[in-house]
Order: C-alpha cells, then structure tokens, then sequence
C-alpha cells in the first residue's frame, strides 16, 4: 500500500509538471507542421508566465491575467513570424533572438515595477487559479485502488490540466480532420503545392504562427498562476527545450505528443522525488543525471529506437517563389 | 461564339535586369493543343507562370474566352479556368491522392463532406478522361508517371477548360509519355484547351495543332504544325542553322579500357540499386547506358567513380583493379586516368559559389602546374581557364565570375572542359545536356564524339532516349538495377523503349 500511495504522488505530480510541456510542445506543433521551426517556445512560455504573473498581480483577476500572457505570447509569434515569413530570415536565430529577449526583458521590467528581483507579487485568492473537484471525489476517496486513482490523480487538478489534456484530441481532429489542418500540413511539407492551389502561404504561415503563441501563452500562465504562485526570474528552467524534445520525439504527431510529455514529466517528477534518496544497489543517483534524462533519452532514442523522426519537409526554409 | 481561348498581347517581364519576356503577343485556339518551344531560359516557363497568376506581368493583357481578364494570383487562374502541371509536381509527397486533389478546394471548414464529394467527382473524372488513380493512395509511393496523373485531375477537379503543361514528359518514359499524349487528345476531344510547353521538337510534331517559338524572350514564330519542319522549328529556337543529327563516323573499338563484373551497388537506404551487372568498354567505342531514372544508373556511376562503395563486385581500369568495394575514391581514380563528369552538375560537378577558373581546376587543385609551392598560382589557374573558355566556348568568358552566374550549358562545359582536358583514357559521363539547350548540346556531343576518336573509352548515361540513340556505338538498357539487354544504337524506339519498362524481348507490351 505504501508503494502504491507514492506511484499515485509521482503520477500525479507527472501530470502537473507534464502540463506545460504538452501546452508547448502542442504549439510548436502548429508552428513546425506549418514549416516555421520554432526554438523560441522557451523564450514565449516565458514571456506569458511573467505577463500573467504581473496583470494577475495588479488587475487581481487569473482571467485578465491569462488574456495577459496570451497576448504577449502571440505578440512574440508575430515577431517571429514577421522575421521568418515576411522578411524569410533564419528561424533559429529569430528564435534564440526572442529567448534572450524574454529571458532579460521579464526580469528588468519585473523589477523595475514591482522591485521584488525580478519576481512578481504573490498571487492570492481569485488572482491564481484554483484546483477543480471532480464530482464525487471526496465519497470516493476511500475506496481502494479505484478511490486514489479517481480522487487524487483525475480530480484536484487547475482547469488549465484539463484544457492541455483536451487540446491533445482536438489537435489531432484540427490536423486531420479539417480544412486548415489539411492546409497547416501541406505549407510544411510543400508550400508551393498551397501556392498553386491558390492558398496564400504567408497567411497560412501566420495563422500556425499565432496558435503557436496562443497556447504558449496558456502554458505560460500555467507556469506562474498555477502550478505557482507568482512569476521567478527564469522559471521556465528548460522547458520549452525539453517540449521541443518531446516534438522530435513524437514525430510531431498529436498524440504521441501527449505520451512523450507524460514520460518527460514522469522523469521530472521522479527526479525530484528521488532528490536524496537511496535507491536499492545503485545508491544516490544524482539529481543532475535525472534532470538530465529527458535529453539523454531523446538522443538516445532518436539515434535509433523509435525510428527516423522526419521534420516536415519544409521546415525551416522560407517559401520563395520559384523563377 | 468566339474561337479564341486565350490571347496574350503586349506581355512583358523582367526579373531584375534579366528581361524574360518581351512583349510577347500570342493566340490560343479553342479545343486545340498548342505547343509552345523555345530553348530553357527562353521564357516559355516564365510567360506560362504569368497566364497561371504565379507572377504578375510588368506589362500587357491575357484575354481568356475573349474576355480581358486580370489574373492577380492562381486564385484567379482556376477561377478563369485555366489548371496548369508544373513541371516539378505541385504535390504534397507524403499526403494521399485524394488530400492532394482537395487542398485548395475542400468545400467546407470540416473536411467529411468534402471528402465524400471528391471521390464522386475523382470516379466520374476518371471515367470520362480514362485516368485512373486509387485516391487513396500515397502520393510519394507511385510512379511519377501516375503523379502527374494527379497533376492533371487537380486540375480537372478545379474545373479547368485549359490546361498548360510545363515539360510534361521530362521524367517520363516513351511508353508513360505515349500515354500522356493520348489523355491529351481524350481531353481535346472532350472541348479542352492544351498548351504543352517542352523544348522536344519530336513531341510537338506528334501532338500540337499550332505551336510557338520563343527565343530570349521573344515569341519568334506560330506555325501551324502540319506546315512546318523539325528543321524549320530547331532553326527557329536557336536562330541559327542547327545539326540534329550528329555525325560520326563508325567505331574502332580496340583494347578494354573499362570492365565492369558483377557489379552490385545499394543506395542510402540500403536498398539494391545496381545488381550484378557487368559489361565492358573498349577503347574507341562509346557505350551508352539507356533507362528511365532511377533504376541505379546513378549508383552505377557513383560506384565506377569512387562516390559510392560497392557492395559487391570488380571494376578493372586499364586492366588495373579499382577497389570499388573499399577504397577507391574519385581523387585517385582521375589520377589513373578515369574523368568523371557527374549527372547532377550543380552538386557534384561545381561549386557554384565558386569563381569559374577555380571549378575549372576542382579536384585536380593538387597538380603541381596549378600550385606555387604550397600556394594556388592564381595566375597560371586563370591562364589555364583562359584557356578552357575559349577552347570550349563558355560564355561569358570571365574566368573571374561566380559559377553560379553561368546557364546551364555554359556551367556544363565548365566541367567538360576540366575532365576532358585532362586526357583521360576513360571518360564516365552522366546525363552530359540535361538543362542544356540546343546549340550547346550540338558543341557537348561532337566533343563527345572526339573523345572516342581520339581512342577514349566513353561510357554515356542518359535519360534521353534519342541522346543515347545518337552518340553510342552499343547501346545498354537498365531497368531495376539490371542490364536488361543490349542493342545497337539502330534498334527502334519502341523496342529500346519496351526493355526500358521492364517488358522482356518476348512479352508483348503492357499498359
């Protein structure tokens, strides 16, 4: 019983960490199926974490907050955007360009208006978000196995759980399912078979390009008014990389996203969980190897296990018109 | 009732400084096939992209049923009528037949309906115009000649009534090509209106009612086809008198040079290009090696050349071994004298980047006559590609300018010129005019021609059947990695045509 208890506390400090990361890597799922690599997810999550942090702070409202960091998100994607499609520069530097952006511009103006280090009030009352009982979670608590499981890992989660855990199928019905799904594909595998069907690819590009800031927004504002209370300076630590990873690894396929997430998530949760504890033979396993794993294990996989992952054929590349 | 499709008048367009159509002025009749000609770069592509909304003339108007008409976009095209095949397929490679016809015109937001619509439409499409597809299947999977199948229902779906063609039977072979030109005339006798763009004057004497000329930009001629000549059209294209026939004399094959014995080559993948194949090349005698791209004629040549390790095999140069399946690479093969000029030229021939007189010395930079000790002499490689420029007629003679700047004939003699100057006892050449228009080809096949008079063993790949037909002495047909045959050059069309599909001497043709 003790070791199913602490399954359950892993697993459900997996779905908290995991959430993030499937927000993320969701968006640059749009981004990168439409052809626009995007290494800035780190820099927008970012970005959205302290712009939710901070209108939360002051408006007093998770809602406006949320709006927040959604906005700056999608302002970031729009630059982004306008660097990679318009102006067809590189992706990657555009992108590495709006991490340090991000990563210096939350921390000056978080001090200079809350003068806290770069950090963001405490959020409190209906400024966070709150978890959400599922019904009957407290009469079924006690009952073995099934009460756990129901209670403490599906239920008493925020609202924004199960919006990443939604957006997993309608991802895959959007993407397979749908008109701007058949054509968010195409302009990443050949834009110019959209060209000559007479669908502009900058448009398309644009649009990939701002659920791409939407839902980094969403991740965003998880990270400060959620799972936290209250922006830190570089709280995102990673994982906008590590969704980046878990893209790779799942072939840039919806679903395989979310099972990819969850074992990043799992890995994180355990490493944490193991911080100084003794495992059996092995002894202290370091908590920088463990935090580590998720890297390793996608090099790892990647050299071989899962597959070649293919990137959409034209990542990466701005479209020109061909003479 | 107005007989006229489509006329152009007064369209003009320049790309920066380079004017690729000049006040061009041309009309289209009603249910015909037109064929537009002209050398590349002539600006055939350029006018067509026009008519299709892809560029926006500088100048001019396009009247399509007679009416002036803007075409702002490929919107505006399909909303006109007017479909066009490209010549690099406009498809999505990993989406399915069907995806690709509904990209652009789904119906609705959510795709169900649409889908259902589109294979009633596909089935009807294929009935009436005898194209059949599995709308299910994968487009990267299936032949190119059923890909531009696709190209064509796309088209159709849209519900064009005039179709432009953009070199349509480049990746064809003869057999695909005879097809394509009979769905040609299904669609012409249904009402439909043709415009066949292709640089092969055999094609437009087979198919056009009328066909233009254009040369450097201009449209220099409209004839109707049953009045005119190969003859008259080439000396159009070109501006001059041309030789289509190259002459020679017959060969004096002597010693083997080059010996190939089971040879068996994989590609990337891993997968088995080149299969046991063998065959020899004398000395004096140009062995040509007919078939339809991608049945290992490249692995063939990347293993004989040192790119690729074989996996199995022997290759004896000068009677000497090359150790294809180990480690052999190009620089010490062109040391023993075999010169390689490879298919893919802008890849593997040049560095484009490059100023002509250093790609004229690629790959033999380490010759002492081109080094001040361990300095490039810069002097003496521009003398020596002074040299080349005029001896094989690159234009524009400047040693100093980027490769990149050259055309397509000019950046092939380059590299003719630096593997032929070399005097190599064997010369291996892929593809030795693709991109390369008509007046070059003449000077790139005589050069060919005396190589082999001057007693060098010369083996020729090449996917124009016709290329292969003219220059060799023994002709070689490859199909899935095996030699299926060999027949001289005289053997007919349909013959070389039948091994290159595959068809063995005793079967009979298969659709």
């Amino acid at each position: 019983m003790e070791y199913f208890d602490t399954l359950i506390v892993i697993l459900q400090s997996t779905v908290r960490v995991s959430v993030p990361l499937i927000l993320a890597a969701l968006a640059g799922l749009y981004s990168e199926r439409a052809g626009i690599f995007d290494i800035g997810l780190e820099g927008k999550m970012l970005a959205a974490a302290f712009a939710g942090g901070a209108a939360a702070a002051v408006t007093g409202s998770a809602l406006i907050g949320l709006c927040a960091a959604i906005l700056v998100s999608v302002c970031l994607g729009l630059v982004h955007g306008f660097a990679s499609i318009t102006q067809r520069g590189n992706q990657i530097v555009s992108g590495v360009a709006i991490n340090f952006i991000a990563l210096g511009a939350t921390v000056i103006l978080g001090q200079a208006w809350f003068r806290q280090g770069g950090r963001t009030p405490q959020l409190s009352g209906d400024a966070r978000f709150t978890t959400v009982e599922l019904p009957f979670a407290a009469e079924i608590a006690d009952i073995p196995v099934l009460g756990p499981i129901y209670s403490d890992l599906l239920s008493g989660h925020f609202l924004l759980t199960y919006l990443a855990f939604m957006l997993i199928p309608f991802t895959w019905w959007v993407l397979y399912r749908t008109r701007f799904g058949l054509r968010l594909r195409a302009v990443g595998e050949n834009p110019g078979a959209v060209d000559t069907a007479g669908i502009s690819v900058t448009w398309m590009r644009y649009r990939a390009v701002i659920c791409c800031g939407i839902l980094c927004g969403i991740a965003g504002a998880y990270l400060s008014m959620a799972m936290t209370a209250g922006f830190v300076k570089g709280m995102t630590a990673g994982k906008g990389f590590i969704a980046l990873a878990a893209l790779i690894f799942a072939k840039w396929k919806p679903v395989n996203v979310m099972f990819a997430c969850l074992l990043f998530g799992f890995l994180d949760a355990m490493s944490i969980r193991m911080q100084g504890n003794e495992l059996p033979i092995i002894g202290v396993v370091p908590v920088q190897f463990m935090q580590a794993l998720p890297y390793l294990l996608t090099v790892i996989l990647l050299a071989g296990f899962i597959g070649k992952a293919i990137p959409p054929r034209a990542g990466g590349v701005p479209y020109v018109k061909e003479r | 009732m107005n007989d006229i499709a489509i006329e152009l008048k007064g369209i003009d367009k320049k790309f920066g400084l380079v004017h690729a159509n000049k006040n061009i002025n041309m009309r289209v009749r009603k249910g015909t096939i037109h064929g537009i000609i002209g050398e590349n770069g002539a600006g055939k592509s350029t006018l067509m992209s026009i008519l299709y909304g892809f560029y926006q003339a500088g100048a001019g108007d396009i009247f399509v049923d007679g009416r002036k008409t803007v075409i702002k976009d490929p919107n505006a095209a399909i909303a006109a009528g007017i479909g066009m095949v490209h010549q690099h397929f406009m498809l999505v490679e990993n989406f399915t037949v069907l995806e690709n016809i509904m990209l652009g015109a789904e119906e609705s937001q959510v795709l169900n309906a649409g889908i259902t619509k589109a294979r009633d439409e596909l089935r009807r499409l294929e009935q009436e115009y005898e194209l059949e597809v599995d709308p299910d299947a994968v487009i990267e999977e299936l032949p190119v000649g059923l890909q531009q199948r696709v190209e064509i229902l796309k088209a159709l779906y849209r519900g064009a009534e005039i179709l432009i063609l953009d070199e349509p039977t480049g990746v064809l072979t003869p057999a695909e090509a005879d097809h394509l030109f009979r769905i040609l005339e299904q669609l012409k006798s249904q009402g439909k209106t043709i415009l066949l763009i292709t640089h092969k004057l055999r094609e437009i004497m087979a198919v056009t009612d009328e066909v233009s000329v254009m040369r450097r930009g201009e449209m220099v001629a409209t004839r109707t086809t049953a009045e005119t000549s190969v003859e008259e059209l080439a000396e159009l294209m070109v501006g001059r008198h041309v030789l289509l026939q190259v002459d020679k004399g017959p060969a004096t094959p002597g010693d083997v040079l080059l010996s190939v014995e089971n040879l068996s080559v994989r590609d990337g993948r891993g997968v088995a290009m080149v299969k046991n194949v063998s065959f020899d090349v004398r000395a004096g005698e140009i062995v040509g090696i007919a078939g339809v791209a991608g049945n290992g004629q490249s692995e063939l040549l990347q293993a004989i050349s040192g790119i690729r390790r074989a996996v199995s095999g022997k290759v004896l140069l000068q009677g000497e071994p090359i150790h294809v399946t180990g480690t052999a690479d190009p620089s010490e093969l062109r040391h023993r004298g075999l010169a390689h000029v490879p298919e893919d030229r802008q890849h593997m021939g040049l560095v484009l980047k490059f100023d002509e007189s250093e790609n004229s010395i690629l790959g033999y930079h380490d010759d002492p006559k081109y080094l001040n000790g361990m300095f490039l002499n810069i002097d003496a490689i521009r003398k020596d590609a002074t040299d080349k420029i005029e001896k094989y007629d690159i234009r524009p003679p400047n040693p100093r300018l980027k490769t990149a700047n050259f055309s397509g004939g000019n950046q092939q003699k380059i590299v003719l010129a630096r593997e032929m100057e070399r005097d190599p006892a064997v010369l291996v050449i892929g593809q030795p005019t693709r991109g390369v228009d008509v007046g070059a080809i003449e000077f790139i096949h005589k050069r060919i021609i005396e190589m082999r008079d001057a007693g060098k063993a010369v083996l020729l790949v090449s996917v124009e059947l016709d290329e292969i037909r003219s220059l060799s002495d023994r002709v070689l047909v490859m199909f899935d990695g095996r030699i299926v045959g060999e027949r001289a050059p005289d053997a007919g069309e349909g013959e070389l045509g039948l091994l290159m599909a595959g068809v063995e001497d005793s079967k009979e043709a298969a659709q």
